[in-house]
C-alpha cells in the first residue's frame, strides 16, 4: 500500500495535483509541477503552515498561470473604490476568489494573519468564494495584500464592475421577514384554534370570543405585511388587462380575511384564520423556492468586467497606471504580454499581435503595424507595445457595439404554463362563484348565496397550483446545477423546453480552447528531440509547454547560450548545434499558410520541420449533433471565423442545416431575428463578447464556458465546457419538468373540484380548510420533487 | 379557567421573543452564510502546536 503512495505522490504535484513533466522542482522530499507551486509550499512551510496539506491532498491550484501587474493597487483612488471601508488605520476589502475550492482553501485565507501581522482578521464565504479581509493600511499596503494572495496561489479577481458583490440580498431579506411573520402567525393561530375543532362545551363557549380576538390579531399581520406582495401584483396584472395567479390568490386572500373578520366581529364562526395564515405561509415559501439565485455566478456581466481596473500609462518617461475610465484621448498606454487593450488606440510601438478571438471569434492573431488603429478588446500576445489612445473607452468599438440599440431588446416575451392557465382559472373560479351565489339567491336564501359565494373563493384559491410550478423548477435547477448547466432563473427551464432550433457559435462553443492537439510536421532525430525539451523547458509559454507534452519521455541534455525572446521564440545550443525554436521570422523561413498556432524549428538556420497547435472540437460534439437531431431540433452554425473548417464541419452537422461563416456580431444578432419572425424558438450557444447581442435576443441564450469563474457575456444559463456532450439530455429534461408541472396542475385541479363541490352546496367548515389546504400542498409539493428526480434518474442526469 | 387567558398572553409573549430573536439573527448575517462555519469547527488549533516542536527535535 506504501508503496503505490509513494508512486501517486511522485507522479503528481504535492500542492496542485496536476502531472509533473519536469523532475527538477523538489523539496522536503514532496515534488512539484512548477516553481510557483514549490513557492507556495515553501512559504507555508516556513510559517508552520503546512496543515493546509493535511486537510485536502493537493489543495492548491495550479501556479503555472503569469501573473498581472499590480501597479494600480497603490493608486488612492482606485483604492478608494475596491475597499467597503476603510479609515486612518483599518480598511475591510472583500476579495472574489475564484480559487476557493476545498477546506484547505478556507483554513488558509482565515489564518493570513499568520503570514502577515499587517492583517487582522479574514474570513472566507465559501458558496460566494469570497474571503472578507480586514488589514492595517500602515503594515500592508492593498498591492502588498494582492501580492501576498498571489504568492499563496490565491488570486482575487479584481474588476471595478464587481457584479457578484452587488447581489440582490435586499430583496431576499425582506421575503424572508414576510416568511417568518407568515410563520409565526400560522403557528400561533393554528394553537388557538384547536379547541374550536375539537369541539367545545357549553361552558367553554365564553372563550369563544376571545379566541377569535385573537386569531384576527395574527391574520392582521399576515393581510397587511406578508401578502402585501400578491395585492400590488394583482393590482398591477389587473391594471395592465391581464390576469395572472396573482389575481385569484389576492382574491381568495382577500376574501378568507374579510370573511373572517365579519364571522369573528358578528360572533357568527370562527373564521378561518388558520388557513388565510397557512395558505399565505406555503405560497411565500414557493416564492422563495423559486427565487432561489447563484452566489457566486453572474449572468448580467458587460464588457466592464471583461477590460482589466486600471492601464499603464506613459507620461514621459514615467509610467502611471490610470483607472479605465479617466483614460483620455491621446494618452500614450503601454500593454504588455496577455494584457487587453483597453481603448481604441493608434499603435507607436512594438510588433502588435492582437488576439480578437473574444470579440470577433476569429481565432488567429491579428498582426498591426505602426500606425495602424488597434480596436479594443483584443489581447496582445507577445512584447509590449505603445499605443496613443484616439477614442475614450465609452466611445470605442466594443463599447458601441455593447450599447448598440439593436442589441438592447424588450424584455424576453414568453408565457410560462402557469401563467397561460391562470387566465382561464380565474375566468372559470369567478363563473363558479357566481353561479352558486345565483343560485342560492333566486332560491331565496340569502344568508347561503354569501357563505356559498365566499367559499368557492376561498376553497379554488390556486395554492397547489402556485405552488406545483416554484418547486417542480427549483428541483430541476439543481439538478442542471449538478450537472454543471448553471440556469439563471426557474422561467429559462420552460423557455428551454420551448426550444425547436439551437444555433452554435463555432470558436470557444463548439471547439475548446482547453482541448488541442499538436501535430508535428518534419523529422526529428532522438538529438534533437532532446534538444527541444531542453530548450523548451526553460519556457512558460503554453505552446512550450504542449511541445514538451508531445515530446513526452526523452533524455535530458544539457544546452548553452539559452535565450528567450519575447513574442518570437527561443534558442539554445549544444555542441556545435544551434537550435531555434519560434515563428516563422524568427527562424528565418517564409510563412507557410497554416491554421492555429505554428512553431516552427531550424538547425543551424536548416528548417527541421513545424508544430501546429489546433483546437479540437469539444468531447462528443457529434453525439450532440447527432441527438438534437434525432430529437427534431433545428440546428445551425454561426460563426465570426472564417471558412477554412467549413468542410469538417459538414460532415458533423446535418445536410440542412445553415452554416454561416465571417458572420460579425450584428450579422449574428439579425440572423436570430430572422428565425425567430419565422416562428422559432431559438436557442443561442455561444461564448464571446461577440455572440453577446444573439445570446440575449435569442429565446434561450447560454453560454458556454470552461472556467464559470470567468468572463461570460449575459445570458440566461452558463453551461461548463465539460457537460457540453450531455446537451441533448438537458433539453430532454427540461421538457421532462414541464411535463410534471402539468401533471401537478391536474392534482392541483382536482383537489379544487373536491373542495368546490364542498364550497358550491355553502356547507364548508374551517376545519375542512384546514385540512385540505396542508394536505393538498404537501401532495403538490412531494409529487413535484420525486417524479422530478425520477425523470432526472431516467435520464442518467443523478 | 381564567387561567387560559394569562396562559395564552404568556406563550405569546414567549413566541414573540423568539420572533424577535430571529430577525435579530438574520439582521445580523447568521444566515448569510450557511456552510462555510460548518467547515471551520472541524479545523483544530492543534496541529500548529505539533509542527512547531517538531522541526526542535
Amino acid at each position: 500500500m506504501d508503496v503505490n503512495k509513494e508512486l501517486k505522490i511522485d507522479t503528481s504535484c504535492y500542492h496542485c495535483g496536476d502531472p509533473i513533466e519536469d523532475t527538477s522542482y523538489q523539496l522536503d522530499s514532496h515534488r512539484f509541477c512548477c516553481l510557483g507551486c514549490q513557492t507556495v509550499y515553501q512559504i507555508l512551510n516556513e510559517n508552520n503552515m503546512a496543515s493546509y496539506y493535511r486537510y485536502n491532498s493537493h489543495p492548491g491550484k495550479s501556479q503555472k498561470i503569469q501573473k498581472e501587474d499590480l501597479a494600480y493597487l497603490d493608486e488612492p483612488n482606485i483604492i478608494a473604490k475596491l475597499v467597503d471601508y476603510q479609515d486612518e488605520e483599518l480598511a475591510i476589502i472583500t476579495f472574489y476568489v475564484p480559487a476557493i475550492h476545498c477546506s484547505s482553501c478556507i483554513w488558509l485565507l482565515e489564518n493570513l494573519y499568520k503570514l502577515n501581522p499587517g492583517v487582522k482578521t479574514s474570513q472566507v464565504d465559501f458558496m460566494k468564494k469570497q474571503a472578507s479581509i480586514t488589514f492595517f493600511k500602515k503594515e500592508i499596503s492593498l498591492r502588498e495584500l494582492v501580492q501576498l494572495l498571489h504568492q499563496i496561489g490565491y488570486d482575487p479577481k479584481i474588476t471595478l464592475q464587481d457584479v457578484v458583490k452587488e447581489g440582490k440580498k435586499l430583496n431576499q431579506n425582506n421575503l424572508i421577514a414576510k416568511i417568518t411573520v407568515a410563520g409565526f402567525c400560522f403557528g400561533n393561530s393554528m394553537m388557538i384554534s384547536f379547541p374550536d375543532y375539537f369541539g367545545m362545551a357549553d361552558f367553554e363557549k365564553q372563550y369563544a370570543s376571545f379566541f377569535g380576538y385573537m386569531n384576527l390579531a395574527f391574520g392582521l399581520p399576515v393581510l397587511l405585511f406578508s401578502a402585501s406582495d400578491y395585492f400590488k401584483s394583482a393590482w398591477y396584472s389587473l391594471k395592465q388587462k391581464r390576469l395572472n395567479l396573482d389575481v385569484p390568490l389576492a382574491l381568495g386572500i382577500f376574501v378568507l380575511f374579510f370573511r373572517s373578520a365579519f364571522e369573528i366581529i358578528s360572533q357568527t364562526g370562527a373564521g378561518f384564520m388558520d388557513t388565510l395564515c397557512s395558505l399565505v405561509f406555503f405560497i411565500l415559501i414557493g416564492k422563495w423556492v423559486q427565487q432561489r439565485t447563484y452566489y457566486h455566478i453572474s449572468f448580467e456581466r458587460d464588457y466592464r468586467s471583461y477590460f482589466p481596473v486600471a492601464v499603464t500609462v506613459l507620461e514621459g518617461e514615467q509610467t502611471k497606471p490610470t483607472q479605465i475610465a479617466d483614460l483620455q484621448i491621446g494618452d500614450r498606454i503601454m500593454v504588455r504580454n496577455n494584457e487587453i487593450i483597453p481603448a481604441d488606440a493608434i499603435l507607436l510601438k512594438g510588433n502588435a499581435s492582437v488576439d480578437f478571438s473574444f470579440v470577433t471569434g476569429e481565432s488567429k492573431p491579428v498582426e498591426k503595424v505602426l500606425g495602424e488603429v488597434v480596436y479594443a478588446g483584443g489581447r496582445q500576445i507577445g512584447e509590449a507595445i505603445e499605443l496613443e489612445v484616439v477614442k475614450a473607452v465609452s466611445q470605442s468599438y466594443l463599447t458601441k457595439l455593447w450599447n448598440n440599440e439593436s442589441f438592447k431588446h424588450v424584455e424576453k416575451k414568453f408565457e410560462t404554463f402557469i401563467g397561460y392557465i391562470s387566465k382561464y382559472f380565474t375566468i372559470g373560479l369567478l363563473l363558479v362563484a357566481f353561479s352558486a351565489a345565483l343560485y342560492w339567491i333566486l332560491g331565496g336564501n340569502a344568508d347561503k348565496a354569501w357563505a356559498a359565494f365566499t367559499a368557492v373563493l376561498i376553497i379554488a384559491c390556486p395554492c397547489a397550483l402556485a405552488l406545483s410550478s416554484p418547486f417542480t423548477l427549483s428541483a430541476a435547477l439543481s439538478i442542471f446545477d449538478k450537472n454543471k448547466l448553471y440556469i439563471k432563473n426557474t422561467a429559462a427551464i420552460e423557455q428551454m423546453a420551448a426550444i425547436d432550433t439551437v444555433v452554435f457559435d463555432k470558436t470557444g462553443t463548439i471547439s475548446s480552447p482547453n482541448v488541442s492537439s499538436m501535430y508535428f510536421e518534419g523529422a526529428l532525430s532522438a538529438q534533437e528531440k532532446s534538444m527541444i525539451y531542453a530548450i523548451c523547458r526553460n519556457s512558460n509559454h503554453p505552446l512550450s509547454r504542449e511541445i514538451i507534452k508531445w515530446l513526452g519521455e526523452v533524455p535530458l541534455i544539457p544546452i548553452t547560450a539559452y535565450a528567450e525572446r519575447v513574442g518570437k521564440g527561443q534558442e539554445g545550443t549544444y555542441q556545435d548545434l544551434h537550435m531555434k525554436i519560434g515563428s516563422a521570422s524568427f527562424v528565418g523561413t517564409a510563412k507557410k499558410e497554416a491554421e492555429g498556432s505554428v512553431v516552427y524549428i531550424a538547425v543551424n538556420n536548416v528548417v527541421k520541420g513545424l508544430f501546429t497547435l489546433e483546437q479540437s472540437w469539444r468531447e462528443g460534439l457529434s453525439n450532440v449533433i447527432n441527438s438534437l437531431e434525432g430529437n427534431e431540433y433545428q440546428l445551425h452554425l454561426i460563426s465570426g471565423d472564417n471558412e477554412r473548417r467549413a468542410d469538417a464541419l459538414r460532415m458533423i452537422f446535418p445536410n440542412q442545416a445553415n452554416l454561416l461563416f465571417n458572420q460579425s456580431p450584428a450579422d449574428k444578432l439579425h440572423k436570430i431575428e430572422a428565425w425567430q419572425n419565422q416562428g422559432q424558438k431559438v436557442c443561442m450557444l455561444g461564448d464571446g463578447l461577440n455572440d453577446a447581442g444573439a445570446l440575449r435576443k435569442a429565446d434561450l441564450g447560454i453560454a458556454v464556458s470552461d472556467d464559470i469563474n470567468n468572463f461570460s457575456p449575459g445570458c440566461d444559463a452558463i453551461l461548463d465546457g465539460e457537460a457540453f456532450h450531455k446537451l441533448p439530455k438537458f433539453f430532454q429534461f427540461s421538457k421532462d419538468a414541464v411535463k410534471v408541472i402539468k401533471m401537478s396542475f391536474i392534482i392541483s385541479l382536482l383537489y379544487n373540484t373536491i373542495g368546490l363541490s364542498f364550497a358550491v352546496q355553502g356547507t364548508m367548515s374551517p376545519l375542512f380548510a384546514a385540512i385540505l389546504m396542508p394536505i393538498s400542498t404537501v401532495t403538490i409539493i412531494s409529487f413535484t420533487s420525486l417524479m422530478t428526480r425520477g425523470y432526472a434518474k431516467r435520464r442518467k442526469l443523478i | 379557567m381564567d387561567i387560559i387567558f394569562m396562559l395564552i398572553g404568556c406563550s405569546v409573549i414567549i413566541a414573540l421573543f423568539f420572533l424577535g430573536a430571529f430577525f435579530w439573527a438574520s439582521k445580523n448575517g447568521q444566515h448569510e452564510d450557511t456552510y462555510t462555519p460548518s467547515i471551520r469547527i472541524l479545523f483544530d488549533d492543534e496541529p500548529q502546536q505539533v509542527s512547531e516542536e517538531e522541526p526542535k527535535k
